[in-house]
Protein backbone atom coordinates (compact mmCIF):
# COMPACT_ATOMS: atom_id res chain seq x y z
CA UNK A 1 0.00 0.00 0.00
CA UNK A 2 1.45 3.31 -1.16
CA UNK A 3 -0.02 5.40 1.63
CA UNK A 4 1.36 3.26 4.44
CA UNK A 5 4.62 5.20 4.57
CA UNK A 6 2.70 8.36 5.48
CA UNK A 7 0.78 6.56 8.22
CA UNK A 8 4.09 5.29 9.62
CA UNK A 9 5.66 8.77 9.46
CA UNK A 10 2.58 10.05 11.30
CA UNK A 11 2.86 7.33 13.96
CA UNK A 12 6.50 8.27 14.58
CA UNK A 13 5.48 11.94 14.75
CA UNK A 14 2.73 11.18 17.28
CA UNK A 15 5.04 9.15 19.50
CA UNK A 16 7.77 11.81 19.34
CA UNK A 17 5.30 14.56 20.20
CA UNK A 18 4.14 12.70 23.34
CA UNK A 19 7.55 11.37 24.41
CA UNK A 20 9.20 14.77 23.98
CA UNK A 21 6.27 16.27 25.92
CA UNK A 22 6.04 18.93 23.19
CA UNK A 23 2.26 18.43 23.23
CA UNK A 24 2.09 19.41 26.88
CA UNK A 25 0.23 22.58 27.81
CA UNK A 26 2.61 22.84 30.77
CA UNK A 27 5.71 22.64 28.56
CA UNK A 28 4.34 25.36 26.28
CA UNK A 29 3.80 27.56 29.32
CA UNK A 30 7.33 26.83 30.49
CA UNK A 31 8.58 27.89 27.05
CA UNK A 32 6.62 31.15 26.94
CA UNK A 33 7.87 31.95 30.45
CA UNK A 34 11.51 31.19 29.50
CA UNK A 35 11.80 28.79 32.42
CA UNK A 36 13.29 25.78 30.68
CA UNK A 37 15.49 25.01 27.71
CA UNK A 38 13.46 21.90 26.82
CA UNK A 39 11.20 23.24 24.02
CA UNK A 40 13.95 25.48 22.63
CA UNK A 41 16.22 22.44 22.54
CA UNK A 42 13.65 20.41 20.58
CA UNK A 43 12.86 23.12 18.03
CA UNK A 44 16.51 24.23 17.83
CA UNK A 45 17.83 20.71 17.17
CA UNK A 46 15.12 20.03 14.58
CA UNK A 47 15.83 23.30 12.74
CA UNK A 48 19.62 22.96 12.90
CA UNK A 49 19.56 19.41 11.51
CA UNK A 50 16.86 20.47 9.05
CA UNK A 51 19.06 23.30 7.73
CA UNK A 52 21.95 20.87 7.23
CA UNK A 53 19.70 18.32 5.48
CA UNK A 54 18.11 20.92 3.20
CA UNK A 55 21.54 22.40 2.41
CA UNK A 56 22.84 19.02 1.20
CA UNK A 57 19.58 18.28 -0.61
CA UNK A 58 20.01 21.48 -2.61
CA UNK A 59 23.79 21.30 -2.94
CA UNK A 60 23.78 17.79 -4.39
CA UNK A 61 20.35 18.11 -6.06
CA UNK A 62 19.11 15.02 -4.27
CA UNK A 63 16.16 13.18 -5.72
CA UNK A 64 13.06 11.76 -4.12
CA UNK A 65 12.13 8.05 -4.16
CA UNK A 66 10.73 8.39 -7.69
CA UNK A 67 13.94 9.95 -8.98
CA UNK A 68 12.39 13.43 -9.25
CA UNK A 69 14.43 16.38 -8.03
CA UNK A 70 13.37 17.49 -4.54
CA UNK A 71 12.04 21.02 -4.91
CA UNK A 72 11.39 23.14 -1.86
CA UNK A 73 8.88 25.82 -2.72
CA UNK A 74 9.53 29.34 -1.56
CA UNK A 75 6.83 30.95 0.57
CA UNK A 76 5.29 34.06 -1.02
CA UNK A 77 6.91 37.34 -0.20
CA UNK A 78 3.97 39.03 1.45
CA UNK A 79 4.54 40.27 4.96
CA UNK A 80 1.31 41.35 6.62
CA UNK A 81 -0.12 37.86 6.59
CA UNK A 82 2.87 36.37 8.37
CA UNK A 83 2.84 39.03 11.07
CA UNK A 84 -0.90 39.14 11.78
CA UNK A 85 -1.55 35.46 11.07
CA UNK A 86 1.45 34.51 13.18
CA UNK A 87 0.28 36.65 16.11
CA UNK A 88 -3.21 35.14 16.00
CA UNK A 89 -1.77 31.63 15.83
CA UNK A 90 0.51 32.34 18.80
CA UNK A 91 -2.38 33.54 20.95
CA UNK A 92 -4.18 30.26 20.33
CA UNK A 93 -1.04 28.17 20.73
CA UNK A 94 -0.42 29.50 24.25
CA UNK A 95 -4.09 29.28 25.23
CA UNK A 96 -4.63 25.68 24.17
CA UNK A 97 -1.02 24.53 24.56
CA UNK A 98 -1.45 22.81 21.22
CA UNK A 99 -0.59 23.49 17.61
CA UNK A 100 -2.49 21.62 14.88
CA UNK A 101 -0.46 18.37 15.02
CA UNK A 102 -0.46 17.93 18.80
CA UNK A 103 -4.25 18.54 18.95
CA UNK A 104 -4.79 15.29 17.10
CA UNK A 105 -2.00 13.43 18.87
CA UNK A 106 -3.45 14.24 22.30
CA UNK A 107 -6.89 12.98 21.22
CA UNK A 108 -5.20 9.65 20.44
CA UNK A 109 -3.50 9.82 23.83
CA UNK A 110 -6.92 10.01 25.46
CA UNK A 111 -7.58 13.73 25.98
CA UNK A 112 -10.98 13.66 24.32
CA UNK A 113 -11.77 17.25 25.24
CA UNK A 114 -9.17 18.21 22.59
CA UNK A 115 -11.93 17.36 20.09
CA UNK A 116 -13.42 20.72 21.12
CA UNK A 117 -10.11 22.43 20.27
CA UNK A 118 -10.09 20.69 16.88
CA UNK A 119 -13.69 21.82 16.25
CA UNK A 120 -12.53 25.35 17.06
CA UNK A 121 -9.54 25.00 14.72
CA UNK A 122 -11.76 23.75 11.88
CA UNK A 123 -14.19 26.65 12.35
CA UNK A 124 -11.27 29.09 12.51
CA UNK A 125 -9.90 27.67 9.27
CA UNK A 126 -13.35 27.90 7.66
CA UNK A 127 -13.78 31.47 8.88
CA UNK A 128 -10.44 32.40 7.31
CA UNK A 129 -11.51 30.95 3.96
CA UNK A 130 -14.75 32.91 4.22
CA UNK A 131 -13.18 36.32 4.91
CA UNK A 132 -9.81 35.87 3.19
CA UNK A 133 -10.53 38.36 0.41
CA UNK A 134 -11.32 41.09 2.94
CA UNK A 135 -8.08 40.72 4.90
CA UNK A 136 -4.78 42.49 4.29
CA UNK A 137 -2.06 40.10 3.14
CA UNK B 1 14.76 -1.10 24.26
CA UNK B 2 11.05 -0.74 25.02
CA UNK B 3 11.94 0.46 28.52
CA UNK B 4 14.21 3.10 27.01
CA UNK B 5 11.47 4.28 24.62
CA UNK B 6 8.99 4.53 27.47
CA UNK B 7 11.04 7.19 29.26
CA UNK B 8 10.48 10.84 28.38
CA UNK B 9 12.86 11.52 25.47
CA UNK B 10 15.59 14.13 25.82
CA UNK B 11 15.21 17.24 23.67
CA UNK B 12 18.04 16.33 21.28
CA UNK B 13 16.52 12.91 20.43
CA UNK B 14 13.13 14.51 19.90
CA UNK B 15 14.54 17.33 17.76
CA UNK B 16 16.50 14.87 15.64
CA UNK B 17 13.41 12.69 15.19
CA UNK B 18 11.37 15.69 14.00
CA UNK B 19 14.09 16.61 11.48
CA UNK B 20 14.11 12.97 10.31
CA UNK B 21 10.34 13.09 9.75
CA UNK B 22 10.69 16.28 7.70
CA UNK B 23 13.50 14.74 5.59
CA UNK B 24 11.52 11.49 5.08
CA UNK B 25 8.56 13.48 3.79
CA UNK B 26 10.87 15.38 1.40
CA UNK B 27 12.15 12.03 0.18
CA UNK B 28 8.55 10.93 -0.35
CA UNK B 29 8.10 14.06 -2.49
CA UNK B 30 6.01 15.96 0.10
CA UNK B 31 6.47 18.93 2.34
CA UNK B 32 5.89 18.71 6.11
CA UNK B 33 2.99 20.97 7.10
CA UNK B 34 0.24 19.75 9.38
CA UNK B 35 -2.29 22.60 9.38
CA UNK B 36 -3.11 22.05 5.69
CA UNK B 37 -5.14 19.11 7.00
CA UNK B 38 -7.58 21.48 8.71
CA UNK B 39 -8.25 23.08 5.35
CA UNK B 40 -8.55 19.69 3.62
CA UNK B 41 -11.10 18.53 6.22
CA UNK B 42 -13.15 21.67 5.49
CA UNK B 43 -12.98 20.78 1.78
CA UNK B 44 -14.03 17.20 2.51
CA UNK B 45 -16.98 18.50 4.52
CA UNK B 46 -18.16 20.34 1.41
CA UNK B 47 -16.95 23.87 2.23
CA UNK B 48 -15.72 24.20 -1.37
CA UNK B 49 -19.28 24.53 -2.64
CA UNK B 50 -19.74 27.82 -0.82
CA UNK B 51 -16.21 29.13 -0.37
CA UNK B 52 -13.78 29.03 -3.31
CA UNK B 53 -10.78 28.82 -0.93
CA UNK B 54 -11.78 25.25 -0.09
CA UNK B 55 -12.52 24.24 -3.68
CA UNK B 56 -9.44 22.05 -4.01
CA UNK B 57 -8.88 18.48 -5.07
CA UNK B 58 -8.51 16.89 -1.63
CA UNK B 59 -6.82 13.85 -3.19
CA UNK B 60 -3.59 15.85 -3.55
CA UNK B 61 -3.64 16.08 0.25
CA UNK B 62 -4.59 12.46 0.87
CA UNK B 63 -1.03 11.68 2.03
CA UNK B 64 -1.30 14.39 4.70
CA UNK B 65 -4.59 12.99 5.99
CA UNK B 66 -2.86 9.60 6.28
CA UNK B 67 -0.11 11.34 8.24
CA UNK B 68 -2.82 12.79 10.52
CA UNK B 69 -4.31 9.33 11.00
CA UNK B 70 -0.84 8.05 11.90
CA UNK B 71 -0.37 10.93 14.37
CA UNK B 72 -3.55 9.91 16.22
CA UNK B 73 -2.38 6.27 16.22
CA UNK B 74 1.00 7.43 17.53
CA UNK B 75 -0.86 9.06 20.43
CA UNK B 76 -2.68 5.80 21.10
CA UNK B 77 0.59 3.83 21.08
CA UNK B 78 2.23 6.36 23.42
CA UNK B 79 -0.70 5.98 25.82
CA UNK B 80 -0.61 2.18 25.82
CA UNK B 81 2.51 0.34 24.70
CA UNK B 82 4.89 3.20 25.55
CA UNK B 83 3.06 4.57 28.59
CA UNK B 84 5.13 5.61 31.57
CA UNK B 85 3.71 6.68 34.88
CA UNK B 86 6.34 9.14 35.97
CA UNK B 87 5.07 12.67 36.50
CA UNK B 88 6.22 15.35 34.06
CA UNK B 89 9.28 17.25 35.33
CA UNK B 90 8.11 20.83 35.05
CA UNK B 91 10.36 23.67 36.16
CA UNK B 92 9.61 24.83 39.72
CA UNK B 93 9.28 28.43 38.51
CA UNK B 94 6.50 27.46 36.07
CA UNK B 95 4.70 25.44 38.75
CA UNK B 96 4.78 28.47 41.01
CA UNK B 97 3.68 30.93 38.28
CA UNK B 98 0.75 28.69 37.34
CA UNK B 99 -0.22 28.36 41.00
CA UNK B 100 -0.50 32.16 41.17
CA UNK B 101 -2.98 31.93 38.27
CA UNK B 102 -4.90 29.24 40.16
CA UNK B 103 -3.77 26.38 37.90
CA UNK B 104 -2.53 23.39 39.84
CA UNK B 105 0.33 21.33 38.40
CA UNK B 106 -0.72 17.68 38.53
CA UNK B 107 2.23 15.98 36.79
CA UNK B 108 0.16 15.01 33.72
CA UNK B 109 0.76 16.18 30.14
CA UNK B 110 -2.25 18.48 30.22
CA UNK B 111 -3.79 20.13 33.28
CA UNK B 112 -6.77 18.01 34.34
CA UNK B 113 -8.30 21.20 35.66
CA UNK B 114 -8.59 22.54 32.10
CA UNK B 115 -8.69 19.48 29.85
CA UNK B 116 -10.15 16.76 32.04
CA UNK B 117 -13.56 15.55 30.87
CA UNK B 118 -14.93 16.17 34.38
CA UNK B 119 -13.67 19.77 34.14
CA UNK B 120 -15.75 20.55 31.03
CA UNK B 121 -17.29 23.76 32.35
CA UNK B 122 -18.80 26.40 30.07
CA UNK B 123 -15.70 28.53 30.61
CA UNK B 124 -13.24 25.75 29.73
CA UNK B 125 -15.25 24.76 26.66
CA UNK B 126 -15.39 28.37 25.50
CA UNK B 127 -11.64 28.84 26.02
CA UNK B 128 -10.85 25.63 24.10
CA UNK B 129 -13.13 26.62 21.23
CA UNK B 130 -11.70 30.12 21.10
CA UNK B 131 -8.10 28.90 21.35
CA UNK B 132 -8.73 26.37 18.59
CA UNK B 133 -10.29 29.05 16.40
CA UNK B 134 -7.26 31.31 16.84
CA UNK B 135 -4.95 28.44 15.90
CA UNK B 136 -7.03 27.49 12.85
CA UNK B 137 -7.56 31.06 11.63
CA UNK B 138 -3.97 32.11 12.34
CA UNK B 139 -2.32 29.11 10.73
CA UNK B 140 -4.26 29.56 7.50
CA UNK B 141 -3.73 33.33 7.52
CA UNK B 142 0.02 32.85 8.05
CA UNK B 143 0.05 30.00 5.52
CA UNK B 144 1.36 27.39 7.94
CA UNK B 145 1.86 26.35 11.54
CA UNK B 146 4.76 25.17 13.65
CA UNK B 147 5.59 22.33 11.25
CA UNK B 148 5.25 24.29 8.01
CA UNK B 149 7.00 27.46 9.17
CA UNK B 150 9.14 26.69 12.23
CA UNK B 151 10.42 23.34 10.94
CA UNK B 152 10.10 23.19 7.12
CA UNK B 153 10.37 26.94 6.51
CA UNK B 154 13.27 27.72 8.83
CA UNK B 155 15.14 24.63 7.61
CA UNK B 156 15.06 26.06 4.10
CA UNK B 157 16.09 29.48 5.46
CA UNK B 158 12.98 31.35 4.37
CA UNK B 159 12.54 34.85 5.69
CA UNK B 160 8.70 34.69 5.56
CA UNK B 161 8.82 31.69 7.89
CA UNK B 162 11.13 33.48 10.30
CA UNK B 163 8.66 36.37 10.44
CA UNK B 164 5.76 33.98 10.99
CA UNK B 165 7.65 32.21 13.80
CA UNK B 166 8.42 35.55 15.47
CA UNK B 167 4.68 36.27 15.18
CA UNK B 168 3.81 32.88 16.76
CA UNK B 169 6.14 33.68 19.59
CA UNK B 170 4.94 37.24 20.12
CA UNK B 171 1.33 36.00 20.18
CA UNK B 172 2.24 33.34 22.74
CA UNK B 173 3.98 35.88 24.97
CA UNK B 174 0.99 38.25 24.81
CA UNK B 175 -1.40 35.43 25.73
CA UNK B 176 0.79 34.10 28.54
CA UNK B 177 1.85 37.34 30.16
CA UNK B 178 -0.95 39.79 29.40
CA UNK B 179 -4.13 37.79 28.79
CA UNK B 180 -3.74 34.81 31.16
CA UNK B 181 -3.89 37.02 34.29
CA UNK B 182 -7.23 38.36 32.98
CA UNK B 183 -8.86 35.02 32.15
CA UNK B 184 -7.52 32.70 34.87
Amino acid sequence: MKGLRFVIAGVVFGIVMIKSEAVSWYRIQEMFRFQSFHMYGIIGTAVLLGIIAVYFTRRFRLKDYQGKAIIINNKDKQWTKYIIGGLIFGLGWALTGACPGPMFVTIGYGYFSMIIVVMGALSGTFLYGLVKHKLPH
Amino acid sequence: MLELLKQPWPWYTSGAAIAAIMVSLLYFGKSFGFSANLSTICSLAGAGKRVPFFDIDWKTQQWNLLFLLGAVLGGVIAATLLKNNHPLQLSAATVSDLKTLGIRFDGQLEPTQLFGIQALSIKNTALMLLGGMLVGFGSRYAGGCTSGHAISGLSSLQLPSLIAVIGFFAGGLIMTHLIFPLIF
